[in-house]
């Protein structure tokens, strides 16, 4: 067990190693993020600019104007909505490369409560032209996640979190924008999650399986662009999909997947997500149990569809 | 250097043209930017890419069509095009779009944001030991946006020196003068308690700009510029409501026969 925000650590390091543009922007956070290893490793390239967001979003769109690759680094919750309009105005309508790492993602920062939880900023981020949005599931595919950025041309959002989550990927296996991992083929019925839920969508795949149904189980690491020959390829092996992110269900995984298969290869699609609530204190697990965020909720949604069927 | 008249008629006639725009906020900032343009920034209009080159960022973006005439007037590109103000397709946006025109160095349009590129630009031509630097135009209604005050208070934490803020102080927003609206004044007193030094001019009189641009100051620099809104048209002079208003035939034939 390991958190993503380690991968994100440890990938910003080597991206910093390897390449004289990278520089982090941070809001006081570094010390919780870990950024601050990026600050004792490369002091020059590190700013801390206090707690004032929409500072931080337009000097990291200033920096990339310069030609370097800025990393925007603050709570998810913060980095992608107090700064929405810096993000969408100047960053994306000018298509700059800046990479805004949001921590804390989803309802990993468990104790913390609804203020600090980010369960809407996948969908205000994928939202806008020009921004690519990974959401890695482990810590592994969290580093190669942020050293992916780095050759994409315009805006990034990285999603990573606080809590421990199953290490489910090897060091080298690299992340592509527009490229999802099928971790799992099964015929009766298609699971895509994102970030936390990948494990625990993995859970839910072994506990049907045990009840004779047997699901494919698809990492969409890459919601936008998201991988449209994987959902094609679910389409045509399964005539149902699941969708279960660490989110709200509108406007995030569920609505992305939706989008497309409705356009393109309808079929049934049901969410596992935040339904249209804030969230609460407690420890991760206790929330995520909470808002039904659990590999029961999961099962219990594929069993009922496919019996229905 | 080009007379503010030619600028002026310009204008008005792009705004009369295009049907929309903001005359107020655009005739109160031609002279300074007829300054900036011809005598204080180290630009080249046959190489508007050149990497070493002084930027600016119209943080007031409204005023597109004052600065769409100066870059022509300059040289950016033929004085032709600037009939074609918010026309689809023209590279003349509303609002200054970076990518559509040649010698625009940033986008802008949504109020408070400039500041803070223009900082996070001059950062990072400073760490690519590059001597450019960054000139920065505020309205001051623009100043009630709490992000400027984000951006003042970093610029001289970060010692900043490479960029040069402008505050185009016409008094009038929108819907009424600034100070009925939402006060902002007193300014010089808010930026020299952020840590600036401070210079104030007749922002109409070229001899006046040049001497508030040649301060010598050991910390970032705003220039406070003395401004009347709708500047040389009678009618539109300290008027909320030209603002954002167009003129007709008639208008535009009183305003251009009134300009000196």
């Amino acid at each position: 067990m390991k958190a993503t925000r380690e991968g994100y650590i440890e990938g910003l390091l080597e991206a910093g190693e390897r390449d004289t543009r990278v520089v982090v922007v941070d809001g006081d956070v570094s010390r919780s993020t870990g950024t601050i290893a990026f600050k004792d490793r490369f002091p020059d390239r590190f700013f801390n600019l206090g707690i004032a967001e929409q500072n931080m979003a337009e000097y990291s769109a200033g920096l990339a104007l310069a030609g370097f690759i800025p990393f925007y680094s603050t709570y998810a919750v913060f980095a992608a909505g107090r700064a929405w309009d810096q993000i969408r105005t100047s960053i994306c309508n000018m298509n700059l490369n800046v990479r805004i790492g949001g921590a804390h993602g989803g309802t990993s920062v468990g104790p913390d409560g609804a203020t600090h939880q980010a369960l809407e900023d996948i969908a205000i981020t994928r939202v806008l032209p020009n921004m690519t949005v990974l959401v890695p599931a482990d810590a592994n595919q969290t580093r190669q996640a942020v050293l992916a950025s780095i050759d994409i041309d315009g805006p990034v959002y990285i999603r990573y979190g606080r809590n421990q989550v199953a290490e489910l990927y090897n060091r080298e296996e690299s992340v592509v924008p527009g490229r999802g991992r099928l971790l799992r083929d099964g015929k009766n019925a298609s699971i895509v999650a994102v970030g936390a839920m990948v494990s625990i969508a993995l859970d839910a795949a072994g506990i049907l399986s045990k009840k004779g149904i047997e699901v494919s189980v698809v990492d969409m690491v890459s919601i936008k662009p998201l991988d449209i020959q994987l959902l094609q390829y679910l389409s045509d092996v399964t005539e149902l999909i699941v969708t279960a992110e660490d989110h709200q269900i509108a406007g995030g995984l569920f609505s992305a997947v939706s989008e497309y298969m409705s356009e393109n290869c309808p079929e049934r699609i049901i969410p596992v997500g935040i339904n249209d609530r804030f969230g609460c204190s407690g420890t991760p697990d206790q929330v995520m149990k909470h808002c039904g965020l659990t590999a029961e909720a999961i099962v219990g949604k594929v069993e009922k569809a496919v019996k229905n069927k | 250097m080009i007379s503010s008249k030619v600028v002026r008629e310009d204008i008005l006639r792009m705004i009369h043209t295009a049907g929309s725009g903001h005359p107020g906020g655009s005739l109160s900032m031609v002279e300074i930017l007829i300054y900036l343009y011809w005598k204080e920034m180290k630009i080249d209009p046959e190489n508007p890419d050149w990497e070493d080159r002084d930027r600016l960022v119209l943080s007031k973006g409204h005023g597109a069509p004052a600065l769409y005439s100066v870059l022509a007037r300059r040289g950016y590109f033929s004085v032709d095009k600037l009939d074609s103000l918010r026309k689809l397709g023209s590279g003349l946006e509303g609002h200054p779009h970076m990518q559509s025109l040649p010698g625009l160095d940033c986008s802008t349009g949504s109020l408070g944001q400039g500041l803070g590129i223009a900082a996070g630009l001059a950062l990072g031509l400073a760490m690519k030991k590059s001597l450019a630097r960054v000139f920065c135009i505020l309205g001051d209604g623009e100043l009630q946006e709490g992000s400027i005050w984000e951006s003042a208070m970093s610029i001289p934490a970060l010692k900043q020196k490479n960029i040069i803020a402008v505050v185009d102080r016409n008094r009038v927003q929108l819907d009424d003068a600034v100070n009925k609206i939402m006060p902002v004044e007193p300014l010089a007193y808010k930026w020299r308690a952020f840590g600036w030094a401070v210079a104030e001019c007749d922002g109409h009189d070229p001899a006046d700009i040049e001497r508030a641009f040649s301060t010598k100051a050991n910390k970032p620099l705003v220039i406070i510029a003395e401004t009347v809104k709708g500047k040389g048209i009678s009618f539109m002079e300290d008027q909320a409501q030209w603002h954002g208003r167009v003129p007709d035939k008639e208008q535009l034939k009183k305003a251009l026969g009134e300009l000196k």
